[in-house]
Order: C-alpha cells, then sequence, then structure tokens
C-alpha cells in the first residue's frame, strides 16, 4: 500500500480483518488531581451546571435505557446533598476539585456498601466526578465523546464501561494506545466485527478530526492516508460484506464439513450470536459471570444465566466451559492471594482441590437449566493435565445429572501428548490454542515482550495439536478448537487439515474463515498442515501456506 | 409538620429512575422536602443520591414531611408520584 509523502503510520497489533478511513474521535481518560489539587472555588457551581446541563441535552437527544442513564448522572451531577458536601469541604479549605473527588467518593463508598442496584451506579457517580473535576481543570471531556458522524475511536485505553457505551453503528474503528490484543476492548470489538488496533504507540498524538486509516489485518493506523487507501478500504469493506451474506454451514470446497461456532461470555453475546449464522456455541467462558462477583453466584442465579443462553440457541450446539479462573482471570472468593506463579498454580479444573463445592454447584446448575429449556449442553473443564483429571472431571458431571457429551479442554502439554488416554475417558476435547502456546513455549501470555513466542505458528505448538487431533480421529471423537487461532483465516486451513472438527471464534472472524475453507479442498488443507509442521520457524510455516493457499483469498483477506 | 406515608409503587424499588423522578419534583416544589423509612431518619428529597440510599423496595412504607404554606399539596403530589409503578412509564 503506498502512503503520501507527508503521512504518518502507527504500528500496534491489529485485531480483526477490516480496513476503514474515517475522522479520528478521541476518548479522554479520567483526570488525575494536579500537585497542587486545582480549579478555582468560584467555578465549583457553575461546574456542577454545565455537567448537569450538557447530560440533561444528552438524555434528550437518547431514548431508552441510554436516556434513563444519562438522566440518572444529569440528576447526579444536580445533586444538593452532592454540591453541598463539595461546598463544605472547599470552605474548610480543600481546592474545588479535591472537594468533588472526595464528596463523590464518600457517596461512592455508601453505594458500594449497600451493594446491589445502588453498587451498579458508582459507574454513573465516578463519571460525574470525573466530568466535574475536567471542568473545573479545563480538560477535555472525559469518557467517548457523542458521535455524530461514522468515527474512529482514539483513546489511551478504554475503560469496560466507555466500550460498552459506545454507540456502535457509528464507531468504524477502535484503536487504542495502551491494551493487549486479548484485552477486554479487543475482544468485545472482535465479537461486534468492528476493526481494531491496539498498542498503537504515539496515536494519541493525532488531533480530533484528522482522518485515518485503520487496517486491522496489517495492525496499522496511517495519518491522512491518500485516495488510493480510500479504494482499498472501499473493495475491501465490499468484500467483506459479500463474505457476510454466505451464510452456508462451515465445509470445504469438496464438500468435509467443520463446524464454525461462535466464542462467548455473556447472555448479551449469547443473543447477539443466536441471530447470527453460526452453528452453535464453541466456547461458552462462564467465568464472566463470576469475574465482577465478591461471592459466588448462587446456584440460582447461575440457572437463570445458563437457562438464557441454552435458550438462545435451542437445537443448536453449546459447549460449556466450567469455570476458568486464576492466573490472568483473578476471582474474588476463588483465588489464593499468595499464589507465586499463578498461570502454574491452582486455576482451572485445579480448583476443585480447594473449593470442590464450586465446580459441584456449577454442574448442578447446568443440569438444571439443561432440563429447564430441553437442551443437551456440552460441558468441558478448562486446565486438564492428565486422564485422571478428565475421568475425575467426567464422573462430577455425570452424578451432577449432566446427559450431553462432557469432555475436557487441551491448553496442557501433558494432555496433549496423552490424549489417547484423555479420549478413553473424556466424550471430545477442545484444544485452547492461547494457554497451549503459552505452556508450550514456557511463555507467560500477559508478558507483551515475548509474544513472537506466542506465535500459534510455532512449529512446537502445531505438533502438539496434531497430536491431539490423530488421537482424536482415531476413535471418532471430535477435536475443536476455540483459541485465537481458529479465527485466522490462513491456520484454519491448517487445523482442519490437521484433523480438527470445529472451530471457535469472536462472531466477526466466522465469515473469513468460512469463505477460506470453502475456497479450498481437504486434501489442500492437509497439504497446509504439513508445510506449516515442516516449518522450522513460526514465520517460513505461515508463509508456506500462504503460499499455498488460493490466490484469491489470500487478496480479498489481505492475508 | 404535615405528613404523607405512602408505599412504594414502583416494582424495583426506589432505584435510579424513580430517585431521580422524586427529586426533581421534589426539587421543583419550592419549599424542603424530607423522606424517611418508617422509624428511619429522613433525608432531602431533592437529593436523588440520599433517596437512593434508603435502598427502599416495592411495598416499603416512606414518610414524607414538608412544612410551608403549600406543604399540603406538595406532599399530596409527592405521595402520587411515588405510590405508582413509575418502572411501567
Amino acid at each position: 500500500m503506498s502512503v503520501a509523502a507527508h503521512a504518518r503510520t502507527f504500528q500496534g497489533v491489529g485485531v480483526g480483518r477490516g480496513l476503514v478511513v474515517g475522522p479520528v474521535a478521541k476518548a479522554y481518560p479520567s483526570p488525575t488531581l494536579p500537585g497542587d489539587g486545582g480549579g478555582s472555588p468560584a467555578d465549583l457551581v457553575p461546574a456542577f451546571d454545565r455537567v448537569a446541563q450538557a447530560l440533561t441535552a444528552r438524555a434528550s437527544a437518547a431514548s431508552g435505557a441510554l436516556a434513563d442513564v444519562l438522566g440518572a448522572t444529569a440528576q447526579m451531577a444536580a445533586d444538593p446533598a452532592l454540591r453541598t458536601e463539595a461546598a463544605r469541604r472547599v470552605e474548610a479549605g480543600e481546592t474545588p476539585a479535591e472537594a468533588v473527588d472526595r464528596a463523590v467518593a464518600r457517596f461512592v463508598d455508601m453505594f458500594t456498601a449497600a451493594g446491589g442496584m445502588l453498587a451498579e451506579r458508582v459507574t454513573d457517580l465516578r463519571s460525574v466526578r470525573d466530568r466535574v473535576v475536567a471542568e473545573l481543570l479545563g480538560l477535555d471531556e472525559p469518557g467517548v465523546p457523542p458521535l455524530d458522524e461514522p468515527s474512529v475511536v482514539v483513546a489511551a485505553d478504554l475503560a469496560p464501561a466507555d466500550t460498552a457505551a459506545l454507540d456502535v453503528a457509528k464507531v468504524l474503528a477502535i484503536v487504542t494506545q495502551h491494551g493487549g490484543p486479548t484485552g477486554h476492548t479487543a475482544i468485545i470489538a472482535g465479537q461486534l466485527g468492528i476493526p481494531c488496533v491496539v498498542r498503537a504507540s504515539g496515536v494519541m498524538d493525532v488531533p480530533t478530526g484528522a482522518v485515518v486509516a485503520v487496517d486491522a489485518a496489517a495492525g496499522t493506523v496511517v495519518l491522512d492516508p491518500d485516495p488510493a487507501v480510500h479504494e482499498e478500504a472501499q473493495a475491501r469493506s465490499e468484500a467483506a460484506r459479500r463474505l457476510a451474506q454466505d451464510t452456508s454451514a462451515g465445509a470445504t470446497k469438496d464438500g468435509h464439513t467443520v463446524k464454525l461456532l461462535a466464542n462467548i461470555g455473556t447472555v448479551q453475546d449469547a443473543h447477539r450470536a443466536a441471530g447470527q449464522p453460526v452453528e452453535g456455541v464453541g466456547l461458552f467462558r462462564t467465568e464472566v459471570l463470576f469475574l465482577e462477583s465478591a461471592t459466588a453466584p448462587t446456584i440460582d442465579e447461575q440457572v437463570a444465566v445458563y437457562s438464557e443462553v441454552l435458550g438462545a440457541f435451542s437445537g443448536g450446539k453449546v459447549v460449556v466451559r466450567t469455570l476458568d479462573a486464576g492466573a490472568d482471570k483473578p476471582l474474588a472468593f476463588a483465588t489464593q492471594p499468595d499464589e507465586e506463579n499463578p498461570a502454574l498454580g491452582v486455576r482451572g479444573y485445579r480448583l476443585v482441590r480447594r473449593v470442590p463445592e464450586l465446580l459441584r454447584t456449577q454442574l448442578e446448575a447446568l443440569a438444571r437449566a439443561a432440563e429447564a429449556t430441553g437442551t443437551s449442553p456440552w460441558v468441558m473443564a478448562p486446565m486438564i493435565s492428565t486422564a485422571q483429571e478428565a475421568a475425575d472431571f467426567v464422573a462430577t458431571a455425570r452424578e451432577a445429572g449432566l446427559r450431553g457429551p462432557v469432555g475436557v479442554m487441551v491448553e496442557v502439554p501433558a494432555a496433549a501428548l496423552r490424549a489417547r488416554d484423555v479420549l478413553e475417558v473424556a466424550d471430545f476435547v477442545s484444544i485452547g490454542t492461547n494457554d497451549l502456546a503459552q505452556y508450550t513455549m514456557a511463555t507467560d501470555r500477559l508478558r507483551g515482550t515475548l509474544v513472537d513466542l506466542l506465535d500459534p505458528w510455532q512449529p512446537a505448538v502445531l505438533e502438539l495439536v496434531a497430536t491431539t487431533a490423530r488421537a482424536a480421529g482415531a476413535v471418532e471423537r471430535s477435536a475443536g478448537v476455540c483459541g485465537e487461532s481458529a479465527a485466522d483465516p490462513l491456520m484454519a486451513l491448517v487445523l482442519v487439515g490437521l484433523g480438527v472438527t470445529s472451530l471457535s471464534m469472536s462472531l466477526g472472524a466466522v465469515p473469513a474463515v468460512r469463505f477460506a475453507l470453502r475456497s479450498h479442498t481437504l486434501e489442500q488443507c492437509r497439504a497446509a498442515a504439513e508445510a506449516a509442521l515442516a516449518a522450522r520457524t513460526a514465520q517460513d510455516g505461515r508463509a508456506a501456506v500462504r503460499a499455498l493457499a488460493d490466490p484469491d483469498v489470500v487478496t480479498s483477506l489481505a492475508l | 409538620m404535615p405528613e404523607r406515608t405512602v408505599a412504594i409503587g414502583s416494582r424495583q424499588g426506589l432505584h435510579a429512575r424513580p430517585a431521580t423522578l422524586l427529586a426533581q419534583a421534589a426539587g421543583a416544589a419550592g419549599l424542603p422536602v424530607t423522606i424517611a423509612k418508617a422509624g428511619g431518619s429522613p433525608v432531602d428529597a431533592a437529593s436523588m443520591l440520599l433517596v437512593m440510599t434508603l435502598a427502599a423496595a416495592k411495598g416499603d412504607e416512606v414518610v414524607l414531611a414538608a412544612d410551608g404554606p403549600d406543604a399540603d399539596r406538595v406532599l399530596d403530589e409527592l405521595a402520587a408520584l411515588l405510590a405508582r409503578d413509575l418502572d411501567d412509564e
């Protein structure tokens, strides 16, 4: 791609495949208090007023739940008790910014302590604090600005609340200076099919309104792109639209079927995926439900959530993964604080050693939800290392009353190497390529600087995928892949060639993978798998497969 | 001082939306109005934050109180507001 002489390129890590061109809308972080506190006392009331007025105006322009939230937030900025408390603090000698910060903090503490519906309003209270403090300090409005036209949202980082508040119809792409490809912003962008580039160093220097090209496939953000890039963006988005129209079941050119499934974490994800041309859910990450809780959700709460998810896919396949906590997903009520090597410690299935009732309750809730919805979900345990653990898990699931297939994840090299034994007791396996790479390469997933070692194209990682798929093929059981790599169209060919029977990924990745599979025969996939395994390095492997792939696929997907 | 006791009509109790509507109406009343849970200490009804901290659920009785020339009319209006199911509107 040629760029104009004055163009500036920011390199980051891309999520998705899209290329879009549009104006920048910048989202600003919540303001920190300067050392000297900041703000003029005379401006305290006007600052509250400006925030309340702006939010009221926005509430009247919005509708439904968003209008309610904005209206309530405006009322918080107008609240006499909050204003009185802030004014009292200013009189006592605090600077206005400090006074607002602490007055809000008092309510935040009260609301948090009360729990329930009050605790859910804490985000709105903090947003009032951020807005009023920013007004007092003369800073840009924090959070994502209202988007008048389709825009590229650029931020240092986006809080989950900011991401959730995005007006998806007007977001062309999301670019962050920090964050990682497996962070929540990237995950949500992937689910929504919005091109995303994370870790784009220096991108916050780009001014609001400047036109940028965001190429998720290349991981680049180009300032003032030349007309050729506009044309390419148009062509790629048209190609993407065409791909999305293909709703046929996943299969190779010669009709070898490969189930294309969605990864989900919440009830909202389930409803979104249920309307899309996928053949079910290959990974329902149940820990999302637990992550923000101080205590384990009750069995009734779990039954309600599982029933809603299973009901959304009645008839379709849903693979539920039991609680995968620990390591990068600590749970308030289950994680030991003194874990020295969390990734190698008590996480995933290993939690049964410390809190066996957590798993039993979850499986029981799932069995009740299955009965209530008349479905038979597949269920699997994460972080299984031995055939004995697999056998124990299967027994526990059966005791709980689950009648569908019971399987395990293959993420630990030990389980991959002994997949034959594991499959004697488990009905199916699902390979989690992210963790399998982490454990095969002895590389912390959270260490950005070691990212090359975590490449799923590493031949050693593929070797273990091959071993697992072969073992499953020998006993005609299904072996799925539900990691990042299933979303890479070239890797999808390799996985199918290795004998993988289903691919589960974020919704946005499905059309490109479907297209890649449909353009190649099973024989071609096997050749791709051989080439990838024969390579000495990850780069060589990918290059070899790219050379073997249909040139039309390589061009239209910008591989 | 004139008072009105009323049972909360909103299905989800006095959460953000009903509390906002009450605070707006109380703020516009032109005289100070307090609200308390039966037996609890009263708070400013014009503050939605304080109203929310009452954590009044559907069916809970609350006591509205105000003093002034217009107090009876204002209290009647606010009591009628709280008795409605504001979650349904």
